[in-house]
C-alpha cells in the first residue's frame, strides 16, 4: 500500500465513521491535497466536510481550534511544515494550553498534519523538519509516521484523542510502496524494533528509518556485530521503556535524524538516555544528523547536508574504531 | 507609446517566454530540479511593471524569472541558478525560487505565500524616512491576497503612507483551489480600496500594465502613499511542473491565450504601423540566440564546491565566532 493511501484510508474512515470529523487545507478538496493524501474524499464527504481554505495557515489551524471546541474532531493538513511556522501561535500558545489554562476544562480534539524533510532540491524555504520545535511544548502529543501500518493506525488514533496532535509526514514518503498490516489494539506511543540485534542500537525515526536500514548489513559486515534498528515512531511521549530495553542489552547507542544537529530532537533523545542509562553505555553515544545550514537547492549540497546510507556507514565506523568496539 | 519602447516591450516578453520554454525543456530533461513555477501567459505583467517602476526595490514570491529578467537580471545567471551551478545568481544554493541581486535592488524569489510583504512594506518605510521616495515595488499572487501578511501590509502601508506599490496578479488559481472558492469576490482591488487607491486592469496587456504602474509611480514619488493594482493574467502551464493544472478547463484557457499578450502587443504594433515587421522576426532570432547561449552557459557552468555548504550561513566576521 502507497504511505500516502495509508494516510488517505485512515481519514476516510474516520470520517465515515464519525461525522464530527472533518478535514481542512490548502487544496484539500477538489485538488485531492498537494500530495494526493485526500484523493476522493471531497467528492465523498462534501465541502462542508472537507474544505478548502485560503492560503491562512494561522487560520487554518486556528479555525480548526474553534471547530474542536464546538464538538467537531478537525484534521487539519499544513502543506509543508514550514508553513505551519505561520501557524505556531494558535498551536503553541492555544492548542496546547488551553486544557491546562483551564484547569482541565477545555478538550481541543485536533490532529494537525504536516509533511516535512528534505525532498528533492526544494531549497531551504521548503525543506525543514520541526519536530524538536513541537516536541519542546507540553500539551501536544507529536506522532513521526515513517511507514503505511504505522500512518493508518496512529492517524485513526490521533483523529480520536482528545488533545492536540501534531502528526509529521515525511515528502518522499507518500509514493513509496510499503507492507500494511491491520493490527488491532494498536498503541500509537510505542516504539517499533524494526530489526533485532544485539550489539548496537540505531534510533531513528521518519525518513532516516530507510537509510538506516540500507546502511545496516555493511555496518554489521564491516564490524562483525549485530544491530538492532528502532524507530521512534512517537516523539513525544517518547517510549523510554523500549529504548532502554535494548539499551541494556547492546550497551551502545546512534540516533539518526535527519534535523539540524544543534538542537535537533536526538539532542533530547541522547542527554534522556545519558541521564538514565549513562552506567549502561560501553561507548559514548553518537548522533549523526544533518549540518548546521539552511537546506542548499544543488542538490550535491543537498546530499551533503544531511545523513545519507553511505554516511551513516562511514561515521559509525569511525566512530567505533575511535571507541574500540 | 513610442515605437522603442513597444520593442522592448516585445523584447523582453519574448525573451521571458522563451526561457520559460527552455526551462521547462530542461527540467524535462533532468537538469533542474525542484519547483520550477513557470511565467508562461503573465509576461505582461513582468514586463510592464519593471519596465515601468525601473527605480526603487523589488520585492517579489517564486514566480519570478520574467520579473528578474526584465529588471535586468541576466539570463545566463538565472539559467545557471535553475542548474543549481556554482554561477548561477545565488550560487546554486537558492534555484527557481529564489534569485537575489541587491545591486538589481531584487530582493528575492520569496517561497513563503506572502511573507515578502510585511518586508517590503518595512523597506518602504526605511526608504521613507531617508526621503527615498522610488519607493518599493511588491508583486505577489491572488492566493496571497487572503493571507494575513498581507492585510496587515495594506494596513501598515496606508497608515505610514509609505511609498509602495502593490501589484496583484490575479490568475485566478492558487494552485488548484480557485480565487472565489476561498474569497467573497474575485475581483481583488476591492480587498484594498478602504485602504488607498485601487484599481484592476488588463494584465495581459502590456502597455495597461505599464501605464498604471507609470501612475502608482507618481502617486507614491509624491507622497501620496500606497497604491494597489490588481491585474487580470492566466498562467498557462501547471502551478509547477508538478502540477499538470488540469482542474481548469480549456474554455478558460483559450479565452486567456486569445489575449496572449505577446502576439496581441504584436498585432497592434503591425496594425497601427508603431514597429516595422522585420524587426519582430529579427528580435526572435537574437531571442533564440540568447537562450541558447544561456542554456549553454549554465550546462557548462561548474557544480558548487562541497566547501560552500557552509558558507554564506553567517557574515564572514560571524563565521569565525559561530561554529
Ligand atoms: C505560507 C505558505 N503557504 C502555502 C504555500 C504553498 N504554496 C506555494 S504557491 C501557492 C499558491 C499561491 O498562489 P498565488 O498567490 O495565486 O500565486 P501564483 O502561484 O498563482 O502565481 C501555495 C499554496 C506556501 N509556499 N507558503
Ligand atoms: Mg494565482
Amino acid at each position: 500500500m502507497l504511505y500516502r493511501e495509508a494516510l488517505n484510508r485512515a481519514i476516510d474512515e474516520s470520517m465515515a465513521a464519525d461525522r464530527s470529523v472533518v478535514i481542512l487545507g490548502e487544496d484539500v478538496g477538489r485538488y485531492g491535497g498537494s500530495y494526493r493524501v485526500s484523493e476522493g474524499l471531497f467528492a465523498k464527504y462534501g465541502p462542508k466536510r472537507v474544505i478548502d481554505t485560503p492560503i491562512a495557515e494561522l487560520s487554518i489551524v486556528g479555525n480548526a481550534i474553534g471547530m474542536a471546541i464546538a464538538g467537531l474532531r478537525p484534521i487539519a493538513e499544513i502543506m509543508t511544515v514550514n508553513f505551519s511556522l505561520l501557524a505556531m501561535d494558535q498551536i503553541v500558545n492555544h492548542a496546547a494550553k488551553f486544557r491546562y489554562m483551564s484547569g482541565g476544562k477545555m478538550t481541543i480534539p485536533l490532529t494537525i498534519r504536516m509533511p516535512g524533510g528534505v525532498s528533492r532540491q526544494l531549497a531551504a524555504q521548503h525543506s525543514e523538519s520541526y519536530e524538536t520545535m513541537y516536541s519542546a511544548v507540553p500539551g501536544l502529543i507529536v506522532l513521526a509516521a515513517s511507514n503505511a501500518t504505522y500512518a493508518y493506525h496512529a492517524l485513526k488514533a490521533a483523529i480520536f484523542l482528545n488533545d492536540p496532535v501534531v502528526f509529521l509526514e515525511h515528502e518522499l514518503l507518500y509514493p513509496m510502496d510499503m507492507k500494511f498490516k491491520q493490527i488491532e489494539n494498536f498503541d500509537p506511543f510505542k516504539a517499533e524494533v524494526v530489526k533485532e540485534g544485539e550489539d548496537l542500537t540505531i534510533l531513528t525515526y521518519l525518513k532516516m528509518r530507510y537509510d538506516v536500514l540500507e546502511a545496516v548489513p555493511q555496518i554489521e559486515k564491516e564490524l562483525g556485530i549485530s544491530v538492532e534498528v528502532i524507530d521512534l515512531n512517537s516523539l513525544r511521549p517518547l517510549d523510554m521503556k523500549t529504548i532502554t530495553d535494548s539499551i541494556k542489552k547492546t550497551k551502545r547507542v546512534v540516533l539518526v535524524e535527519e534535523d539540524h544537529k544543534t538542537g535537533g530532537y536526538g539532542a533530547e533523545v541522547i542527554a534522556r538516555i545519558s541521564e538514565a542509562l549513562f552506567y549502561e553505555l560501553d561507548a559514548p553515544p553518537l548522533r549523526i544528523a544533518g549540518e548546521d545550514v539552511p537546506i542548499p537547492y544543488n542538490r550535491k549540497l543537498e546530499l551533503a547536508s544531511i545523513p545519507t546510507p553511505d554516511k551513516i556507514v562511514s561515521q559509525i565506523l569511525q566512530w567505533s574504531r575511535a571507541n574500540g568496539i | 507609446m513610442n515605437s522603442a519602447r513597444v520593442k522592448t516591450f516585445y523584447y523582453l516578453m519574448k525573451l521571458g517566454r522563451e526561457f520559460e520554454l527552455a526551462a521547462k525543456e530542461q527540467y524535462m530533461q533532468g537538469n533542474i530540479a525542484g519547483f520550477l513555477h513557470l511565467d508562461i501567459g503573465q509576461e505582461a505583467c513582468s514586463v510592464g511593471t519593471m519596465q515601468a517602476f525601473d527605480k526603487g526595490d523589488v520585492f517579489t514570491h517564486y514566480r519570478e524569472h520574467v520579473l528578474a529578467i526584465a529588471r535586468g537580471m541576466d539570463p545566463k545567471l538565472i539559467m545557471a541558478e535553475l542548474f543549481g551551478k556554482a554561477t548561477g545568481v545565488s550560487k546554486g544554493k537558492g534555484g527557481s525560487m529564489h534569485l537575489f541581486d541587491p545591486k538589481l535592488d531584487f530582493y528575492g524569489g520569496d517561497a513563503i505565500v506572502a511573507g515578502h510583504l510585511p518586508i517590503a512594506t518595512g523597506c518602504a518605510y526605511a526608504r521613507k524616512i531617508e526621503g527615498e521616495m522610488a519607493g518599493v515595488f511588491a508583486i505577489f499572487g491572488d492566493g496571497a491576497t487572503n493571507a494575513g501578511a498581507f492585510f496587515e501590509s495594506l494596513n501598515i502601508a496606508a497608515a505610514w503612507k509609505l511609498p509602495i506599490i502593490f501589484f496583484c496578479e490575479n490568475n485566478y488559481y492558487a494552485i488548484g483551489t480557485r480565487i472565489g472558492w476561498v474569497s467573497p469576490f474575485e475581483e481583488l482591488y476591492h480587498k484594498a480600496r478602504h485602504y488607498m487607491p485601487s484599481k484592476r486592469i488588463d494584465g495581459m496587456n502590456v502597455c495597461e500594465v505599464y501605464r498604471a504602474v507609470m501612475e502608482a509611480k507618481e502617486h507614491i514619488e509624491n507622497g501620496l502613499g500606497p497604491y494597489f493594482i490588481e491585474a487580470e493574467t492566466y498562467r498557462y502551464e501547471g502551478h509547477s511542473m508538478s502540477d499538470n493544472g488540469k482542474y481548469r478547463s480549456e474554455e478558460e484557457m483559450e479565452i486567456f491565450k486569445s489575449r496572449d499578450p505577446i502576439e496581441t502587443l504584436k498585432k497592434e504594433a503591425l496594425s497601427r504601423g508603431i514597429v516595422e515587421p522585420e524587426y519582430f522576426d529579427e528580435t526572435d532570432k537574437k531571442v533564440a540566440k540568447e537562450i541558447e547561449e544561456a542554456v549553454e552557459f549554465a550546462a557548462n557552468s561548474p557544480e558548487p564546491d562541497l566547501s560552500e555548504l557552509y558558507e554564506d550561513v553567517y557574515c564572514k566576521e560571524c563565521t569565525n565566532v559561530v561554529p
